[in-house]
C-alpha cells in the first residue's frame, strides 16, 4: 500500500510571492525522509503540498510536478480531496475532534469514505478502531474509555489518537509536521517509537526541528534552507541522514547540522 | 492565580494586611465585576418582582380560564379576559422566523465564513452587520408598504400546492395581513442577528479543526459537518435564542402588520392573529386600571417563556459540555 514519491522542480507560490523555488526529490516506499532546516525556509510548506493542504490558503499554487507511483497529483482532473484521502497528515499541534469520542475520532476518515463501498457495520468499526489504536500504540491506554472525548487525553496520547485516526483509512504516504514539537521527551519517545513501527507499512516524511530525532527516526534526510534574506526557501541537500550528519556535501549543511548557525 | 498572593511568604510588592485579598487592581476589579453580576440579578428580580405584583388584580379580577380564553375584556364587569390568542400568535409568528431565520441566516454565516473569497466576505459581514442595526420600525413599514402586496403571490401558492397541509389552507382567500406574513419580516429581522452572531462562532472555530478534517479527504461541507457545526452549537443556540428572543417580543412590525383579531386560526395565511407585544402596545393607551394590571399580566407571561426557552437552550448546550471543545 506505500508508494514512492517523485517531485520535480516544484515551486511554491502565495499569490505573487514565491515561496519555495525548484525543489526535485525522490521518496521511497517504506522509508522515514526527514526534513531539516531552519524556521521559515519553507519546509512545512513543501510537506503540504505533498497532499495539496496547503491550497487551504487562499491563493497558493504551485508549479512543477508530485507524482505518487507515477501520478501527478496536480494533474487537472485530480481533486484534491481525494489526494488528501490517500495521503494522511499529522500536524504540529494534536488536533483530535473535540466534539468527538475517542471511539469517533478514529473512524472520522472513514465515515467520510463512501466510494470505496467500505463496510460500515459496528463489529468492522470496531476492528478498525481497535487495529488503528494498536497501530498507534494507544489501545492498552484508552480501551477502557473509547466513548470519552479524546480533548480528554494527555498531549502525548492526543497526538497519537491523531496517528490512529490518519492510518485508519490505510493511506499510501503519512505525512507528519513536527508531530511532536508540543510534546514532552516521554511523549516524543513514544511517538519515534511508533513511526519505527509505522514504517513497515508507510511511506513516511517528517518536518522537525530536532536534529537529534531526524537523526533517530529517518534514513533519508534532506536540508532546507533560504537562498538569502527575502529570497524563497530551497533544498540544499538530500541524502542518507547517517552522511547528512557526519559528511554533508554542502557547506551550509554541515555548519546547520553541527550547530554553527540555525 | 488568585491564591498566589497567599501562597507566598512575604511577597515584597505586596504590603502587610493586603496578602489575602490581593493586590489593590484585583479587589477594586474582582468588586466591579461581581457588582455588575449581582445587578443583572436585582434587575431580574425586580423586573419578576413588578410584572408579578401588578398582574395580582386582573387575575384576581378576571373571571374567565386565564390561560384558555381568547377574548380581552378586561375592563368589564365581570372581566373576561385570557391569553390563548396572544400565546398562540407569539409562538406562531416567532416559530416561522425561526424556521425560516436559523438555517438561513447559518447559510450565511458559512458562505461568510469559509465560501466567499475575502473582499466579498468582509463586504457582506459588514451589509449583515449594517442589517443588524436597523431599527424594526423600518422592517415593519418596509413589510407592511413591500413585503406584504408582493407576498400574497407565495401565500397563495402555499395554499394552492401545499393547501392539503392544513396551517397553508386558507378558506378566504384572502392573504395579507397575516401570521404568515408577520413571521416572514420577523424572520428578515431576525436574519442577520442569526447570522452576525453564528459567523462569529464560526470565525472562532480553531484552523487545526478545520485543517484536521480537510487533511482526511473531508470536502467542505463535510469539514462543515465534522469540524464546524458540533464545535459551534452552543453558539449557534445562542444566536437561535437571540433571534428568539427578538422575534417573541417584536411589537411595532408585528403590530403594523397583524390585523388584531383575538383568535386561534391555525390557517396561518389568513389574516388575523396577535401578538403579546403587539397586544400591549395598541391596548395600553386604552386600557382602565384592570386593564393595564391584565396587560402586565400577559407581559409576564411572555417573560415567563422567554426564561423557559432560554433555560432550555442552556439545558441542551450543557448535555454535551465534555465534548465542548472547552477542555
Amino acid at each position: 500500500m506505500a508508494k514512492r514519491i517523485d517531485v520535480s522542480d516544484l515551486d511554491i507560490y502565495y499569490s505573487k510571492f514565491l515561496a519555495v523555488e525548484g525543489v526535485t526529490f525522490s521518496v521511497e516506499p517504506r522509508t522515514v525522509t526527514a526534513f531539516i532546516g531552519p524556521s521559515g525556509c519553507g519546509k512545512s510548506t513543501v510537506l503540504r503540498t505533498l497532499n495539496r493542504m496547503h491550497e487551504v490558503i487562499p491563493g497558493a499554487y504551485v508549479n512543477g510536478k508530485v507524482l505518487l507511483d507515477g501520478e501527478n497529483i496536480y494533474d487537472s482532473d485530480v481533486d484534491p480531496v481525494n489526494v488528501r484521502r490517500t495521503i494522511g497528515m499529522v500536524f504540529q499541534r494534536p488536533n483530535p475532534f473535540p466534539t468527538m469520542s475517542i471511539y469517533d475520532n478514529v473512524i472520522a476518515g472513514i465515515k467520510l469514505e463512501r466510494t470505496k463501498g467500505v463496510k460500515r457495520d459496528r463489529a468492522s468499526m470496531d476492528a478498525v478502531v481497535e487495529k488503528s489504536l494498536r497501530g498507534a500504540n494507544l489501545w492498552e491506554e484508552v480501551k477502557d474509555r473509547l466513548s470519552r472525548p479524546g480533548s480528554g487525553l494527555s498531549g502525548g496520547q492526543q497526538q497519537r489518537l491523531c496517528i490512529a485516526r490518519a492510518i485508519a483509512v490505510e493511506p499510501q504516504v503519512l505525512l507528519m509536521d513536527e508531530p511532536c514539537s508540543a510534546l514532552d521527551p516521554i511523549s516524543t519517545l513514544a511517538i519515534e517509537d511508533l513511526i519505527e513501527d509505522l514504517k513497515e507499512r508507510y511511506t513516511i516524511v517528517i518536518v522537525t526541528h530536532n536534529m537529534q530525532q531526524a537523526a533517530r527516526v529517518s534514513s533519508t534526510t534532506a536540508f532546507f534552507n533560504l537562498a538569502g534574506i527575502g529570497q524563497p526557501g530551497r533544498m540544499v541537500e538530500m541524502g542518507p541522514t547517517a552522511k547528512i550528519f557526519s559528511t554533508p556535501t554542502e557547506k551550509a549543511t554541515e555548519d546547520y547540522v553541527s550547530g554553527r548557525f540555525g | 492565580m488568585s491564591n498566589t498572593a497567599t501562597e507566598n511568604e512575604h511577597d515584597p510588592l505586596i504590603p502587610h494586611g493586603h496578602q489575602q485579598t490581593g493586590r489593590v487592581g484585583d479587589r477594586i476589579f474582582r468588586g466591579f465585576a461581581s457588582g455588575a453580576g449581582i445587578f443583572v440579578l436585582v434587575i431580574m428580580g425586580a423586573i419578576g418582582a413588578f410584572l408579578i405584583w401588578k398582574s395580582i388584580p386582573s387575575l384576581q379580577a378576571d373571571s374567565t380560564n386565564f390561560f384558555t380564553t381568547t377574548e380581552w375584556f378586561p375592563d368589564d364587569n365581570p372581566a373576561v379576559f385570557g391569553i390563548a390568542a396572544l400565546l398562540f400568535g407569539t409562538v406562531i409568528s416567532a416559530t416561522i422566523a425561526m424556521v425560516l431565520a436559523v438555517p438561513v441566516g447559518i447559510g450565511i454565516a458559512l458562505f461568510i465564513a469559509f465560501y466567499a473569497p475575502r473582499p466579498v466576505a468582509s463586504t457582506l459581514a459588514f451589509i449583515t452587520d449594517l442589517l443588524a442595526a436597523v431599527p424594526s420600525i423600518i422592517f415593519g413599514l418596509w413589510g407592511l408598504a413591500v413585503l406584504m402586496p408582493n407576498m400574497q403571490g407565495t401565500a397563495q401558492w402555499l395554499n394552492d400546492y401545499l393547501g392539503w397541509i392544513p396551517i397553508f389552507d386558507n378558506t378566504l382567500g384572502i392573504y395579507s395581513k397575516s401570521l404568515f406574513i408577520a413571521g416572514v419580516v420577523l424572520a428578515i429581522m431576525v436574519l442577520p442577528t442569526v447570522s452576525a452572531v453564528t459567523r462569529e462562532v464560526f470565525i472562532q472555530v480553531p484552523s487545526e479543526h478545520v485543517e484536521g478534517a480537510l487533511a482526511l479527504g473531508a470536502t467542505r461541507w463535510e469539514m462543515v459537518r465534522m469540524a464546524v457545526f458540533p464545535f459551534s452549537l452552543p453558539g449557534m443556540i445562542s444566536a437561535a435564542m437571540l433571534g428568539l428572543g427578538r422575534a417573541l417580543g417584536e411589537t411595532i412590525a408585528v403590530a403594523l402588520i397583524l390585523s388584531a383579531a383575538f383568535t386561534i386560526n391555525w390557517h396561518i395565511t389568513e389574516p388575523g392573529g396577535n401578538s403579546f407585544a403587539a397586544n400591549i402596545a395598541l391596548k395600553w393607551n386604552e386600557a382602565g386600571p384592570i386593564g393595564l394590571s391584565a396587560l402586565i399580566a400577559s407581559g409576564l407571561v411572555l417573560f415567563l417563556i422567554t426564561l423557559v426557552v432560554n433555560m432550555l437552550a442552556r439545558w441542551i448546550v450543557s448535555r454535551r459540555k465534555d465534548f465542548s471543545g472547552a477542555n
